[in-house]
């Protein structure tokens, strides 16, 4: 029995409230307007002791660049880690979601998660919604079998591959991987070759752009180079735009001041609080 | 043509040294025909906290009502006013939730942190992707004019004062470009002891 008093608890899930709404407007010429991509360039490689994955940083609405410098690699768990192209909140969310599936399945098996586990869940996840979801991702991590790298497609297929690229820029970038990548890359062979793989997306690929991301996963150690290159510099403003006050006609203002609060600090020793994780 | 820009609209968001402004234009219409020159799309949802809602003028008002019935709902069960980083994950979560059937609103978040001041700008795009840039944020049909005011008109640091100024104008001479945007703007200058509200004199053409 719901009230307005008692109501039900909503479903979980997406919801298609506004459907039938928005299929009407599209009915009348006004099609549903396009969500933020992210045309990317992602890539990844296992090296001799692990994965390197890699991505730029341009987010664009149609052709506007609409995030100069946005994060495309997500964390999954604390040793993977998964790089997203195709529509930038689908990427975001799915990995998320993932994310906190995979931290409840560590907790309740008590071990390491291994990466087929996540790639398992990604490509069930994905497969479901027949690539409406439209995440394009390549996953990487270690676990006790070793380093593994994945590129999972938007309709849930996915590849277990040694090196992979996806996204606008793939070509460039697996360019740059098909020519020079061979087993057992050292790290700073490996760091190398996938920078120099996302450069070749961010330079030919208009999708992609700004500057470089690194993650280099290792059995026990994660490094996240956030803007390990600025391939872009912005140049410096030769003189300043600062308008004189009064410059901009005012017809009315209206100050409303705010009662700052006593401020009180509490300090909460880190290391005392529960720790779940092991 | 895009449902997005059926009633047109003009927002920008931007740090400052300690503050943040938020700054809309004040056009309702629809199409090409004006019907009031006094409609708000920037609502307050806390003591430091703005949200802006530019797209389609009815999912504007609804999806303002749902938030603020979840924001209230949240502040009861907490006993605590929300933050806004917590605030832009609640607006990205119920957007995405209409992932296959969206609200026409690309929101624009504007606050200070109540405990650490610290300002925050995030806009999001219709189904809900967070972008929390560290200068500034559009959103509307004038938001190509605004990237380029914005692009060469911020610098870091700027206090109230001169952050007005600088909102202002990128906002005024995005919009005078923009045919279905502009008649009169709002400008609201946040800071931590006060919230300064400004209408702007604009052109009516």
């Amino acid at each position: 029995m719901s009230s307005v008093l008692c109501p039900d608890i909503p479903n979980s899930g997406f919801s298609f409230d506004n459907c039938a709404r928005n299929a009407t407007l599209e009915g009348k010429g006004f099609p549903v307007p396009k969500a933020t991509k992210t045309g990317t360039t992602i890539a990844g490689i296992i090296y001799e002791d692990g994965v390197i994955l890699g991505a730029d940083t341009r987010a664009t609405e149609d052709t506007t660049v609409s995030d100069k410098n946005c994060r495309k690699i997500h964390y999954l768990a604390s040793n993977m880690y998964c790089c997203g192209a195709g529509t930038a909140a689908d990427t975001e969310m799915t990995t998320n979601m993932i994310a906190s599936q995979l931290e409840l399945h560590r907790l309740f098996t008590n071990r390491t998660v291994p990466v087929c586990t996540a790639n398992q869940l990604l490509k069930q996840y994905l497969f479901r919604y027949q690539g409406y979801i439209g995440a394009a991702l390549v996953l990487g991590g270690v676990d006790n079998t070793g380093p593994h790298l994945y590129s999972i497609y938007p309709h849930g297929s996915t590849d277990k591959l040694p090196y992979t690229t996806m996204g606008s820029g793939s070509l460039a970038a697996m360019a740059v991987f098909e020519s020079r990548w061979k087993p057992g890359l050292t790290e700073e062979e490996g760091k190398k070759l996938v920078r120099d793989a996302i450069a070749a997306g961010i330079f030919n690929d208009l999708g992609s752009g700004s500057n470089v991301d690194l993650c280099v996963i290792r059995k026990g150690s994660v490094e996240y180079l956030r803007t390990y290159e600025e391939a872009n510099k912005k140049g410096k403003r030769q003189s300043s735009y600062r308008y004189p006050p009064g410059t901009t006609a005012i017809l009315s203002t209206k100050t409303a001041n705010i009662e700052v609060h006593d401020v009180s600090i509490q300090r909460i020793d880190t290391d005392l609080l529960m720790d779940t994780t092991s | 043509m895009s449902i997005l820009s059926y009633n047109g609209s003009a927002m920008v968001a931007m740090k400052g040294k300690n503050c943040v402004a938020i700054a809309t234009d004040k056009r309702f219409g629809i199409q090409a025909q004006t019907i009031s020159m006094d409609f708000p799309k920037v609502f307050q949802m806390g003591p430091h906290l703005f949200i802006g809602l530019p797209g389609l003028a009815t999912d504007t008002q609804t999806v303002m009502e749902k938030l603020r019935f979840r924001k209230n709902l949240y502040e009861l069960k907490e006993n605590r006013h929300i933050t806004p980083t917590v605030f832009a994950s609640l607006v990205s979560n119920m957007l995405y939730e209409k992932r296959f059937g969206p609200f026409f609103v690309e929101p624009v978040i504007a606050g200070l942190d109540s405990k650490t001041g610290e300002p925050f700008v995030c806009n999001m795009d219709l189904i809900g992707c967070p972008n929390a840039p560290e200068d500034f944020v559009v959103g509307g049909t004038a938001s190509a004019q605004l990237y380029g005011m914005c692009e060469s008109l911020w610098e870091p640091d700027l206090g109230p004062d001169d952050l007005f100024e600088t909102i202002s104008q990128a906002l005024i001479n995005a919009f005078d470009r923009d045919a279905i945007s502009g008649w009169g703007a709002t400008v609201y200058i946040i800071e931590k002891d006060k919230i300064t509200t400004k209408e702007l004199k604009t052109r009516m053409d």
